[in-house]
This record gives C-alpha cells, structure tokens and sequence, in this order.
C-alpha cells in the first residue's frame, strides 16, 4: 500500500470538437496531469478559466471518461466498471449552490439520496437520524430537513451540498470552487466549514478555485495549471513566496491585496495578450507565447515537470528565481 | 472653496414587490470631486450597484428613485427629462457594466457600436467619427485595432470585450466613470491587466472614477476615497488607508477579518455571522445590529448618526459614539480628581 491516498498518473481528456460537417478536433482539455494526495490532505488547484481544473476534478470522479491515463484510490485502479464502489469514498462539492440542488427535493431527499443509493440504513428512523446528524455537522438546524433548497441562502445552500457529499462518509471530497459564489462574509464561514470537517474526520480534498488568497488559505500544497497541463507544483508557501514559473509568478503578482501600502509597493509582472484558443495550442510549451523568457527550445519541446526542491515541481526550460 | 463635481444627498431608491417595498439604496450622501477616484464596497444586495444605475438613471422597473438629489455641476439629474438624460449619458457620465459578455449587442459590429456613441454625443461625421474609434481601441490596448472594428463581439476574449466597454465609456471623453464591478467575471491576470489600464487612463484623461466592487483586494491601491455600504446605506466612509488600518464599524471591522490574506501563516478566519437583512423588512436600529459581536441596546432601537473620525474619516456606528462619551467621561474623572 503507498503512502498516498489518491495518484492520478498522466490524465488526459481530450473532447471531440465539430469544427466543420464531417470534421472534429480534439480539444484538450486536460493533457497529461500527474499528482497526488495524501491522507488528510488539501491540494489547490489553481488556474485561470478554461485551464482544465474543473475537467480533472470531474474526471477523477469519472463524470467524465477519461481518454487515457491512470487513477489510483488507495492502490486501486478506477474504472468504469468499479466506480460505483469508489464514489463511496469520492465526493464533489459543485461550485454553485443554486443548480447543483434539486428545487423539487426537500433537504432531506437532497442529503438522503445518497443514502438509499448506497443503502446505508437498516431503517426509515436510521436514515433520518443519520440525515439530522449530517445537517448538524455542517451548521445547519435539523429542522431545516423538511424545507426546500429556495428557501435558503446561498451559503447555507453551500451547506447542503457539503452534507449531501458528506452522507456517505467519504475520505476524499473535490470541492470545485466552492465559495467563488457567495459573499465574502459567508466565505468565511463555509472555508472554516471545510477545516473544521478535515480536522473531524480527516477527510482529503482537491480544492479547486481562482481565488489565489482563498487556495493559498485551505492548502497544504498548491498545483498550478494552464491549458491543460501542471506548470508548478509545490507547497501553498512556497508556491506564494517563491514562486519559480513565469506563469505563477504573474499569477501571483495580479493577486489583489486587500491592503493599500503592500498593494502600492507591489510590482506587477503584466502577461501579454491573451491564453491562446485550446484548439489551436501553440508548439512546445504552451506558455511560450505569453513568456518572458521565451527560448527556440520553448517552441519545439514541451517540458515536464521536475524536481527543484524538496517537494517543489516545475514545467519549464528557463526558470528564473 | 470649489464646487465637487457629483454630489449624491439623501438619495432613496426602492423596488416595489409583491411582498413589499425593497429600500435598495436608503438615504445617502456623497460627493464626488473632480478627478478623484471614489470606491463603494459592499456585498451583494447592498445597494452600491443601484446607487449606479441611479445615477445614470437606468433603474428597471420597479424600480425608482423616491427622494432625494443628485446634483452633477449643481444641477439635480433627478429632474432632467428623458431627452436631457440622454445628452447626459456618455457624454457626462458613463458606465462599464459587470459582464462584457452581455452588454455589448452581438448582431452589430465593434466598430458599428462604438461609432453609435460618438455620432450621438459629438459633431463628428462618420469618417471623424471611425477615426476617433480606432484611435479609442489604440488607447486601451487592443490589439490589431482595424481589424476588430469589423469583428463581432463574439469573435473576441473577455478581456478584450471589457477593453472595447471602457473605450466605448471613454468615447465622448466623460467627466464620470462609472465601474460597476468591472473585473468580477474577469481571471485574475485580466484583472491586472484592465485595473491597470484603468488607473493609466485616470491620469491620463484626469476624470473622476466611481469604482463599484466586492472585493477589497480591488480598491486596496486604486481609491482615494472609500465608501463602504450595508443594506442600503453607508456605514462608513475615509481614505483607503483610514479604512484598511483603522476601521471604526463593526461591519467594515468583520469584513477584513473574514479575508484570507497574502502573508504566511496560517490564522483561522473570523467569519461574520449570520446573513444579510431582508431589504423588504429592515430593523429599526443599526441594520448590521442581528450579525454585530459587540450589538448594544440603543443599536437596536436607533439609526446610528454619522461620526467624524478625523478629517478623513466618518463612521456610522454607535461603539464610537459610546467611546467619545467614556473618553469625555474619563476627562472630566480626571479632573475632578
């Protein structure tokens, strides 16, 4: 048994794309992603939109079949045909708490499905009693279990949605911009939500959001991605502090800080242009077009992720300090 | 001493409902100098994007403006007539919207949009006016600009979208700019990009900036002045840093806890609890009272007045009213002694 509780090795998801009558291309959406996470653990997931970081949540969970590659939960290979077991242990958490809730279900059959999927219960009490217990764990009131989804706030929608993933006593949750929804006053309150929960009962996330601050708050180590791929991998400091990429170092420099003198005395590292169209991918590294450093060798190789440091991975030719 | 450009006195709007009469925006005051850049921050139903749209006067129904006055040089817009408002708008005061995937029509041109505003408000012809066009996309940085005055706004990236908003904004050269949430649907680089654009923009043309926004993060470095709204009315106002560094109501005070910040370390944040108010039914008191840690009795019962901090700095908050009466108390103690 490895160390690690979930490893995803060289995950690709490629979507086929109509691009005329008869012709399609692939877009690649996630191409060739490796990771891991141990037990207990918080891997962010950072990247700006169409990066792919949504893709390889789903894919992991197999909402989408992925093209190739492997994922291994706990020294076990997913397939299609087994992962109706894992989703036992695999949850999500969706991004927004006002479509993922079914508006004709009452909280009780939002929280309980998964209950009766997964026949949890000996008896009609049990499952309410495990369902009051669920809605208390995530700070709602058992009397909220008759209501239905509209009657409730975004946050406490949010809530729903971490019960509903919690029901079936999982030991890896992928929360998908959980929070990008809801005011920054509730945010607090639901990220604090996700903490408690990891430190109750040790669960695993794959934290995936935009919000560099947000990450950098809930993270152990924090993976970097654009289009398609892992630029940067390393611990949630590190990767703030010392960040190697150029990518991530933009990133990290169009961070807006909630406080004026450090904002006023902080350079920004501007990107150029725009990220180039996922069906057409430049050559080599796909950064390459937007980079400062930009060599020959930049557009004919693509480069793979490797070890600087203890624990700190990059996917570049030229890394500057 | 000069007239400020915008004041905004005891402005109320409110959507009437079936359920009842919504007070968007309840009552507030503010002034606007001649090339300043204003921040209103607030959370979603606060009122900081009506406060906008009140000022272009582009309220959907229901919704209104049930009193006060908006007085732009000293004349109150409150008054004008459709056909004024429509000289007014862009020409004046302009406005860049949240999601420059909407707001720009998709069935006409870049350059067709963007000549529709020039021809309105000035005497160019149309040649003078495609001129001023091209010379707008020059201006914010877009890209091959004779080449995207032909192109659909679907043909561009969202970045780019929002840059055609602010020189379509920009076009008759306004005295106002309105930014409501201009990098919300934006990726953060983006961001960067267009904040940074903005602020080169302000200097450049020297006109006065309202910056309406959630995130703090935003206004941090670009505001001189900051507004922070709750429920339809502003609870406390100063310089950006009187604000960040020496907040004086409990609701701004909650906010700034609740952030993640930059900083290494890893401190547990301090949500504010609960949720917002119901606009339809608001408390008598202070309507931050129901969420408040250190909530009094007069809180409840009564609006806090606006306090003046310092020079730069006023808050609506009753802790700083009972902090003046124990220091007064404290002052005379020591004197008797």
């Amino acid at each position: 048994m490895s160390e690690y509780l979930l490893e995803v090795k060289d995950l690709k998801q490629h979507f086929l794309v109509r691009t005329g009558w008869f012709s399609s291309k692939p877009l690649k959406a996630v191409d060739g992603v490796s990771f891991e996470i141990k037990p207990g653990e918080t891997l962010g997931l950072v990247g700006e939109s169409g990066c792919g970081k949504t893709t390889v949540g789903r894919t992991i969970l197999h909402l989408y079949k992925p093209t190739s590659g492997e994922i291994i939960y706990n020294g076990q290979q997913i397939t299609p045909q087994n992962i109706h077991k894992f989703r036992q242990e695999m949850q999500i958490v969706f991004q927004d708490p006002y479509s993922s809730l079914n508006p004709r279900m009452t909280v009780s059959d939002i929280v309980g499905e998964p209950l009766d999927i997964h026949k949890l219960y000996g008896t009609k009490g049990e499952r309410d009693a495990r369902i009051k217990e669920l809605l208390r764990l995530v700070g709602l009131n058992s009397d909220h279990a008759r209501r239905y989804a509209h009657e409730f706030s975004g946050g406490q929608r949010q809530r729903i949605g971490i019960a509903r993933a919690l029901a079936v006593d999982p030991k890896f949750i992928v929360c998908d911009e959980p929070v990008s929804a809801l005011d920054v006053s509730i945010q607090a309150q639901v990220i604090n939500t996700f903490e408690d929960l990891q430190q109750k009962l040790g669960i695993a996330y794959l934290f995936i959001a935009h919000d560099l601050l947000v990450v950098k708050h809930i993270s152990q180590r924090i993976a970097v991605m654009y289009l398609g791929r892992i630029v940067e991998i390393a611990d949630a400091d590190e990767v703030i502090t010392h960040p190697v990429h150029p990518y991530t170092q933009s990133l990290i420099s169009a961070i807006p800080i909630p406080d004026p003198n450090t904002a006023r005395a902080r350079k920004r590292i501007p990107l150029e242009g725009d990220v180039p169209s996922p069906l057409n991918m430049p050559s080599g590294c796909a950064f390459r077009t937007r980079c400062r450093y930009a060599t020959e060798r930049c557009a004919q190789e693509c480069p793979t992720l490797a070890e600087i440091g203890p624990g700190h991975r990059i996917a570049c030719w030229n890394p500057h300090e | 001493m000069n007239e400020p450009l915008l004041q905004v006195k005891n402005l109320c709007t409110s959507f009437k409902v079936d359920s009842g009469e919504v007070r968007a925006v309840n009552g507030i005051s503010f002034n606007l100098d001649k090339g300043k850049v204003l921040g209103i921050v607030g959370e979603s139903g606060s009122g900081k994007s009506v406060t906008a749209y009140s000022i272009m006067r582009i309220l959907v129904e229901p919704g209104r403006i049930t009193g006060g006055q908006i007085l732009f040089n000293g004349e109150d817009i409150v008054k004008y007539s459709k056909k004024q408002m429509r000289e007014f708008r862009g020409k004046r005061v302009s406005i860049i919207f949240q999601d420059p995937m909407t707001s720009l029509n998709p069935v006409y041109t870049i350059g067709n949009q963007l000549r529709e505003a020039i021809l309105l408000h000035t005497d160019r012809n149309r040649e003078q006016a495609n001129a001023r066009a091209l010379e707008m996309l020059q201006l914010v940085g877009v890209n091959e600009p004779e080449k995207r005055l032909k192109q659909y706004p679907y043909e561009l990236s969202g970045g780019m979208r929002q840059r055609v908003m602010i020189a379509m904004a920009l076009a008759c050269e306004p005295d106002i700019l309105i930014a409501d949430e201009p990098t919300t649907a934006l990726d953060v680089t983006i961001q960067a990009q267009i904040l940074e654009l903005m602020q080169s923009l302000q200097k450049k043309l020297g006109m006065a900036i309202i910056m309406i926004t959630h995130d703090l993060g935003v206004i941090a470095d670009m505001c001189d002045e900051i507004i922070v709204m709750y429920a339809g009315r502003i609870c406390e106002r100063g310089t950006a840093d009187e604000i960040f560094y020496n907040p004086r109501h409990e609701y701004t005070k909650g906010l700034l806890r609740s952030i993640p910040r930059l900083e290494t370390g890893h401190a547990r944040l301090i949500p504010i609890a609960g949720s917002p108010v119901d606009l339809t039914n608001m408390p008598k008191g202070c309507a931050f009272a129901s969420r408040c840690d250190n909530c009094m009795k007069i809180c409840l019962g009564e609006l806090p007045e606006e306090l003046d901090i310092n020079d730069f700095h006023k808050a609506s908050c009753w802790m700083n009213v009972r902090q003046v009466y124990e220091e007064a108390a404290a002052e005379k103690e020591a004197e008797s002694k």
